[in-house]
């Protein structure tokens, strides 16, 4: 390891280097065992209670589809951890960027092996949020920090959606463990147009579809080893793997159909002309990786045995050549300072292993001949040709999308390592050990599998039963006949070369292009941004106004407004006003207490006010002698002398009332204060015509002298019988005692700002 | 006179609602205390409005028939006496406000949320 820099080398970044490794390793080892017995059509299942009280569970559930998955993403894991400690191990924050890439693998681990779906949904945003960190590991660059927000916000606004579909769909089928909902018919469920469509909000945002495709290529900020890992062979499958997980419950609706067909074929075919308009061999690998997802995509939507087996071949056959292709670029950044297709040339000769391990990667994209990239598309072609409906869209897209691949292939592992050495920024030279063995074994293991196709069967069968939702007879070959599809193939093949050849013109018409076309999803996204927080910053000025009235407007009328319709809607405005058996002292009391409320109201004097404050107090305290409580009438006219005395000796410090302000009519506060005076009115008297309930009362008349002793019922109430709500009442005093007495004390000289 | 009760709980609300909305937060004040004496009317029209007798047993008997009914005086007592502490509070607030701020005026109390930027133009320009 001569060649790790001048730093002081850490053998595979220190503990952290050999325990990512060994993690992975130890568990792709573990999921090995379990080929057999997936192979052989079994399914496994274990399970604990979460949170029994909502009858959730974190269940496990290994089917084809899932070992698949499974062994992807701790193999592919293993090799990428290798790589990464030697790519990064000597930075400082490789620990860091260790610890998020592990809990992004057990997020991605969980996802794929879950069951319950909430469960499933947790690990989910596991891999959404460990995928945001990892973006972001540059975080001192804006670009980077960028891109991260952009990613989680699109994958996790996406999730939300998802959250609202699991919710449905559990309701709908009474489950949500997936092994139980595939058991559920739900096609003719009155829910199922909204839960598809939460679905694949969901699977479009995190396997980037479009238009939710700008975020992937975007995400490129993120070190080689992410984007080889995330953004190729395991994050932005995750929502390939949901669409295949939920095709036996959800597929064969038009809506799924078409949705899958059009979105994935789309971006196929975009996605492809787009990686020919890039120079940055790791953009152009970004792109393709776009394709491939629609790719996939179109065919789970197309939904026959054969297209599923064409799609779960693919995925195999992509995650093995994108990884490898990925961390080749990586190595040729890493040894020679750059990543673009017009500066880079004629490397094999400095970097021979490098060199092969991106020419077999890029046969296997190309779909060559014997490699497993061959068979993928040729099962891909054959899928696509025995369509019953849709056959010209599916086959066209598959089409255009494959030929277009030949000639990225060419632009990726021809121009780079062929022809003349070009002049790059740093002197070339092969790559270390550490980061070689992931791309060769990778690229290795795409053309081992396409000569011996019988691997490949063992996993592609379980995996096509479980997303076709029945077995199926996979036979996986080279070569047996000449047929349609072979034809195709040549045609690719014969098209791709001459796209190959003519691709640095097309890539300036397409340059020419893209500067003339107004619609751009990157900037549209800043738009959109940039609207949004205009927006909360609108509604925020709106709501948050900082008008002490109006907030107090807001709440008054929103409960005379309430209150007024619950009384309407139970019919309850008819109440009867009975003034029989009122006597004159009554009506003065009213008169006492009404007018005193106006003048309160509307006098310009603060003296005024105080005086007609004093004159409710008493006729309420009059109210009180006339009913029969004479100790509250004692306290009342106590409380309201104190009321006054305290009011006019905090004027004698304060300001005179503004006489023109009080003349004029607030009429909207007037307004609500009559609909609030008018309900409260009415509530009480319609509560008052209910017959009373005595029974509280009868038992403190039975008790006050028997067992407490006193003959004063309402003084027993308050201090034997409800002594406690007493001793609540002093401390509420004594609170705002203390409290009025630190605010007229105030603030020491010196304190004060 | 339950009719009555209610009209002037009516009125009583309504006053200091409008008196509470007001820019002076003395006014404010002043609808508070109108506000806990409406309170307490309704407590105790609530509790049925019986004559004039006061829950108090005889000398020698062991119960009391036929008055007023204790609870909702009893609760009246405490709410009026909380009712004051609220008030006394509040006024001491209020006290404290004019001396550190100098208005009494709710709408130029900003400290805790600033005016934006806008808001301040646009008063400007009025002005």
């Amino acid at each position: 390891m001569a060649d790790t820099g001048p730093q002081v080398p850490r053998l595979f970044g220190g503990p952290s280097g050999w325990i990512s490794v060994a993690v992975p390793l130890v568990l792709f080892i573990w999921f090995l065992q379990f080929i057999p017995a997936i192979a052989a059509g079994e399914t496994l299942r274990w399970s604990i209670e979460w949170v029994p009280s909502l009858d959730v569970a974190i269940s496990f559930w290994l089917d084809g589809l899932s070992l698949t998955f499974a062994l992807l993403i701790t193999g592919i894991g293993a090799l990428v951890t290798l790589y990464s400690a030697q790519y990064l191990g000597t930075q400082p924050q490789y620990p860091r960027f260790i610890l998020f890439l592990m809990a992004f693998m057990i997020g991605m681990l969980g996802l794929v092996l879950a069951d319950n779906l909430l469960a499933l949904f947790v690990f989910w945003e596991v891999t959404t949020i460990s995928s945001y960190l990892l973006i972001g590991y540059l975080a001192d660059e804006a670009k980077s920090r960028r891109s991260a927000l952009q990613a989680l916000l699109v994958t996790g606004t996406g999730g939300l959606a998802f959250l609202a579909g699991i919710v449905l769909i559990g309701f709908a089928a009474g489950s949500f463990e997936l092994s139980e909902i595939r058991d559920v018919e739900l096609r003719d469920h009155p829910w199922i147009v909204a839960i598809s469509i939460l679905f694949l909000a969901g699977a479009f945002t995190k396997s980037a579809q479009f238009p939710f495709h700008f975020w992937l290529p975007n995400a490129m900020a993120a070190p080689t080893p992410v984007s080889a890992y995330l953004h190729s062979a395991t994050m932005v499958k995750a929502g390939i793997y949901l669409m295949a997980r939920m095709n036996p419950t959800l597929g064969g609706t038009d809506l799924w159909f078409w949705s899958l067909t059009i979105a994935g074929g789309f971006t196929a075919v975009f996605a492809s002309i787009l990686a020919m308009r890039q120079s940055d061999i790791k953009q152009v690998l970004a792109y393709t990786t776009l394709m491939a997802l629609g790719t996939l995509t179109l065919f789970i939507g197309a939904g026959t045995s054969a297209a599923i087996k064409g799609a779960m071949l693919f995925l195999i056959v992509h995650s093995l050549y994108k990884a490898a292709l990925f961390l080749m670029i990586g190595i040729v950044d890493h040894r020679t300072g750059s990543r673009e297709a017009e500066v880079l040339s004629g490397l094999s000769r400095k970097m021979p292993l490098t060199a092969l391990a991106a020419v077999l990667a890029a046969l296997s994209m190309a779909g060559i001949p014997p490699l497993i990239g061959f068979i993928g598309k040729e099962f891909l072609y054959k899928a696509a040709l025995s369509m019953p409906t849709a056959q010209l869209w599916i086959t066209g897209t598959a089409f255009a999308a494959s030929a277009l691949m030949f000639a990225v292939g060419g632009i990726v592992a021809l121009r780079p390592f062929f022809g003349k050495l070009g002049d790059t920024p740093k002197a070339p030279r092969e790559g270390p050990i550490a980061m070689l063995v992931g791309p060769l074994i990778l690229a290795g293991l795409g053309l081992a599998l396409g000569v011996n196709s019988d691997w490949a069967e063992t996993l592609v069968r379980p995996a096509t039963a479980a997303v076709y939702g029945s077995p199926v007879a996979v036979d996986l070959y080279l070569y047996k006949e000449v047929n349609a599809a072979l034809i195709l193939s040549l045609v690719t093949f014969a098209t791709g070369i001459v796209l190959y050849l003519g691709h640095r013109r097309l890539r300036a018409r397409l340059a020419s292009i893209e500067s003339w076309n107004p619609i751009h999803f990157d900037r549209g996204w800043d738009r959109f941004l940039d609207g949004f927080a205009a927006f909360a910053k609108w509604q925020a000025q709106k709501l948050q106004h900082g008008v002490l009235r109006r907030y107090i407007f807001v709440i008054f009328a929103f409960l005379g407004v309430t209150a007024a319709y619950a009384m309407w809607l139970r019919d309850a405005w008819q109440v009867q006003f009975d003034f029989t058996g009122v006597a004159f002292r009554d009506w003065a009391v009213l008169i006492f207490i009404t007018a005193g409320a106006f003048v309160t109201a509307t006098a310009n004097s603060r003296m005024t006010a105080v005086a007609a404050l004093g004159v409710v107090g008493i006729g309420v305290a009059l109210i009180f002698i006339m009913f029969g409580a004479p100790d509250v009438a004692i306290t009342q006219l106590l409380v309201e002398t104190l009321v006054v005395v305290l009011v006019a000796l905090a004027m004698l410090k304060l300001p005179y009332l503004n006489p023109k302000k009080i003349a004029e009519i607030r009429g909207w506060d007037a307004l609500v204060a009559i609909l609030v005076g008018t309900t409260s009115a009415i509530v009480l008297l319609a509560s008052m015509a209910e017959p009373l309930d005595r029974r509280l009362t009868d038992y403190f008349e039975l008790t006050s002298w028997p067992e407490a002793y006193g003959r004063n019922v309402v003084n027993v109430i308050l201090v034997d019988f409800r002594a406690l709500d007493t001793f609540g009442e002093i401390a509420v005093v004594m609170i705002a005692a203390l409290g009025a007495f630190v605010l007229l004390r105030g603030t020491p000289k010196g304190e004060e700002k | 006179m339950e009719s009555l009760i209610a009209i002037m709980v009516g009125v009583l609300v309504a006053t200091s609602v409008y008196l509470m909305m007001a820019r002076n937060v003395l006014r404010f004040i002043f609808g508070l205390v109108l506000l806990s004496n409406a309170a307490n009317l309704t407590i105790f029209a609530a509790g049925g409005l019986t004559p004039e007798t006061p829950p108090l047993i005889a000398e020698g008997a062991d119960t009391v028939v036929g008055a007023a009914n204790a609870l909702p005086q009893a609760l009246v007592l405490t709410a009026i006496v909380i009712g004051f502490g609220l008030f006394a509070f509040a006024l001491a607030l209020v006290y404290r406000t004019y001396q550190n701020l100098g208005t009494l005026n709710a709408d130029e109390m900003r400290i805790a949320e600033p005016r934006f930027e806008s808001e301040t133009k646009a008063e400007e320009t009025s002005k």
